[in-house]
């Protein structure tokens, strides 16, 4: 849809008409009734340089139904160029996406373009809406942490720590914590950053054509996917980080496998900085590209390496510290370029404070080695003590003879665990930790029973989807792709 | 007796069928899309120095349908994102495989609510089904190799196409309804 059919040259006026009724791009909406356009309203000649919105595209303050939208179906072609040719100006809809190579999974984009300058942006969600909050009120709490894991699949320890804290602070035993699980936690929080970074850098790399980068950055999430694979069996979608602690202790050798992970990363990630920062092409296509100020940032509700690109140190782990993240070591990037290059160095720089919090973390368990890794609490801890056998991991043997052959009631207690979990007492918190795409945050309520009665994710990618036409209007086309890259909006975790 | 007592010695007899599939399955073009997380483990398989697809020839993801011959559904399908992933189907030329990769794909997954569609095969045809939440790159390496072997090696052509396409149809007439089935799973 990228063809131009206006016969009439590009550069011959400025256009006053955008944004009449007459032009309404209704290609593809055929529920776009001709008779029901609002008038042209007199004084929208005096705008001639401002964009003015299509009203029969988008909606208007109290317009109750949303005037015309946008269907991803498409039309036939020859229907497309027909109205395309009726159209008096040279604006042309373009639909990018849900399956766009470059729009970070499935994200829609509907653009209005004169030429190849984006006159209006505006991002369509809920492409991969999955109803992980609705669901978790029908699990339990300890339930809820695998399920929180999916919603942002690049950063999903994130999700699980908020949403443990949350329910740790409504437990009340946020300060009970061993402190081997808060150093757990940190360790997974920390890899699950470098790997959720280094997608971001690939796949914001790919997007721009640059697979050799990609490679590398997936070469190098490999080591960290393995490591975590070590200790809680999977790649992704951990659902390590539980109510009151974590869900198990590290392996036997995870602590030299620990070791040998900083030490690939050591060696390793200087080399991506190394061969991006100084390319031109990347310099070119990133430099003052995307640009969002601190008020524009504040506005939007930007946080993250977006926030940290405008100057400001805004970093939960150092202004709100949480899982003892005020114990390390570590400094909060910033750059002061405000555009999508200073986000990509952001991003290259904070791995690099990860690897020095890793550092820290191996310290500190080889200090807390045999300690708890959950709190001492019958009523929240896990239901056995688990044991890996040559069959795997199980319950342990000592642990199975007292249920089945000493104790009725531990036999009771241990059933009634499994099967109904714990409860919470009633009241709401919000917590919001650092993720790596921003600040993500939780809201539980609980109502005093076994299951959450309501929770609600504040994911950072949904408040950066909405910063794409603050970064992109009036830009090309081929800046929105850098932009979006940029800001890394997973969309796992937009629609949830 | 037939043609190959009259053929010349060091002259091989094959069927075209044989000879298709077998040049059909070293060239596989999937389409890039992408749903959730099992599409990250697509792109370690197709990306990633450690899985890397281009040892088979498989690391050109095409991003157009019309230039794809194999789908993989990668992640939870919401019902907001069915009719966009009917018509990827739709627009990818014949012959066309379809691999359902991850739990979520093949049959909703944990998320048996309001928003999944429980099962892509509900709208597209799927050949093979690949466990897992996501499934290890490794998973998906050996369902390719599987599609290959048992799918796309045997595409059968001409009279045989038509003659697998009506009995497929017909087993679908026959297929007794979901309140016929009887047993335990029902």
């Amino acid at each position: 849809m990228t063809q131009d059919t206006d016969p009439t040259p590009l550069d011959e006026e400025p256009r006053d008409d955008v944004g009449t009724p007459e032009d309404a791009p209704d290609m593809i909406a055929p529920d776009a009734a001709p008779g029901e356009e609002p008038e042209e309203s007199p004084d929208e000649a005096d705008t001639d340089d401002v964009f003015v919105p299509d009203p029969s595209v988008f909606a208007e303050d109290g317009d109750p139904d949303g005037a015309t939208s946008y269907l991803a179906s498409g039309a036939d072609w020859d229907d497309i160029v027909a109205e395309q040719a009726e159209r008096t100006d040279s604006v042309i809809v373009v639909n990018m996406g849900p399956t766009h190579p470059s729009t970070h999974g499935v994200m829609r984009l509907v653009l209005e373009m004169d030429g190849e300058t984006v006159l209006s942006l505006r991002p369509g969600i809920g492409y991969l809406h999955t109803g992980i909050e609705k669901q978790m009120e029908y699990r339990t709490w300890v339930q809820g942490s695998p399920l929180i894991s999916r919603c942002n699949y690049v950063a999903s320890t994130a999700n699980e720590a908020v949403y443990c804290l949350a329910v740790d602070k409504l437990l009340g035993i946020t300060d009970d914590i061993p402190e081997r699980a808060n150093v757990l936690r940190v360790m997974a929080m920390e890899v699950n950053r470098i790997a959720s970074h280094l997608i971001a850098i690939g796949s914001g790399a790919l997007e721009l054509g640059a697979t050799s980068v990609t490679m590398v950055c997936l070469q190098e999430r490999e080591h960290c996917l393995e490591f975590t694979d070590s200790y809680c069996g999977l790649r992704m979608n951990h659902g390590y980080i539980r109510p009151g602690g974590v869900a198990s202790d590290l392996p036997s050798d995870g602590l030299d496998r620990l070791r040998e992970l900083v030490r690939l990363l050591e060696s390793n990630l200087p080399a991506i900085a190394e061969f991006t920062l100084e390319q031109p092409i990347i310099k070119l296509r990133m430099e003052h590209v995307g640009t969002l100020d601190l008020a524009q940032c504040m506005a939007l509700g930007a946080t993250g390496p977006t926030l940290r690109a405008t100057g400001y140190g805004w970093d939960l782990r150092k202004m709100q510290p949480y899982c003892g993240y005020d114990t390390y070591d570590f400094d909060v990037c910033i750059d002061t370029g405000m555009d999508s290059f200073a986000r990509w160095k952001i991003r290259l720089a904070e791995m690099d404070e990860s690897v020095k919090i890793l550092k820290q973390c191996i310290e500190k368990l080889e200090r807390t080695i045999g300690q708890p890794f959950v709190i001492d609490d019958p009523r929240i801890g896990p239901a056995a003590t688990m044991t890996v056998g040559a069959d795997g991991q199980g319950a342990s043997n000592e642990h199975v003879k007292l249920l089945m052959g000493q104790s009725m009631e531990a036999l009771i207690r241990h059933f009634k665990k499994v099967t109904a979990g714990f409860t919470v007492p009633p009241g709401q918190v919000y917590t919001a930790v650092e993720a790596p795409g921003g600040e993500i945050g939780c809201h539980l309520v609980s109502d005093g029973g076994l299951k959450p009665y309501r929770v609600h994710l504040r994911d950072p990618g949904f408040h950066h989807a909405q910063t794409m036409p603050m970064m992109c209007e009036g830009g090309m086309l081929s800046d929105v792709i850098v932009a979006l890259g940029s800001i890394d909006p997973v969309m796992g975790g937009v629609d949830r | 007796m037939g043609i190959e007592e009259r053929v010349p010695s060091g002259v091989m007899l094959t069927s075209l069928e044989a000879v298709i599939g077998w040049m059909r399955k070293t060239s596989f073009w999937p389409l890039t899309m992408g749903l959730a997380c099992c599409s990250i483990e697509m792109i370690s398989y197709g990306g990633a120095p450690r899985y890397d697809a281009a040892r088979w020839g498989q690391e050109v993801f095409r991003a157009s349908p019309r230039q794809a011959d194999l789908m993989i559904v990668s992640g939870r399908l919401s019902q907001k994102m069915a009719p966009v992933v009917r018509r990827l189907y739709d627009q990818m030329p014949e012959p066309k495989w379809v691999i359902s990769l991850g739990a979520c794909a093949s049959s909703g997954g944990v998320f048996n609510n309001y928003a999944i569609v429980q099962g892509v095969d509900h709208i597209v045809p799927v050949d093979i089904y690949v466990p897992g939440c996501p499934p290890r790159p490794d998973q998906l390496i050996d369902a390719m190799f599987k599609l290959k072997e048992n799918e796309v090696r045997r595409q059968p052509l001409g009279a045989h196409a038509v003659a697998a396409r009506e009995t497929a149809e017909q087993a679908a007439i026959d297929a007794p309804a979901l309140h016929e089935l009887k047993g335990l799973m029902r």
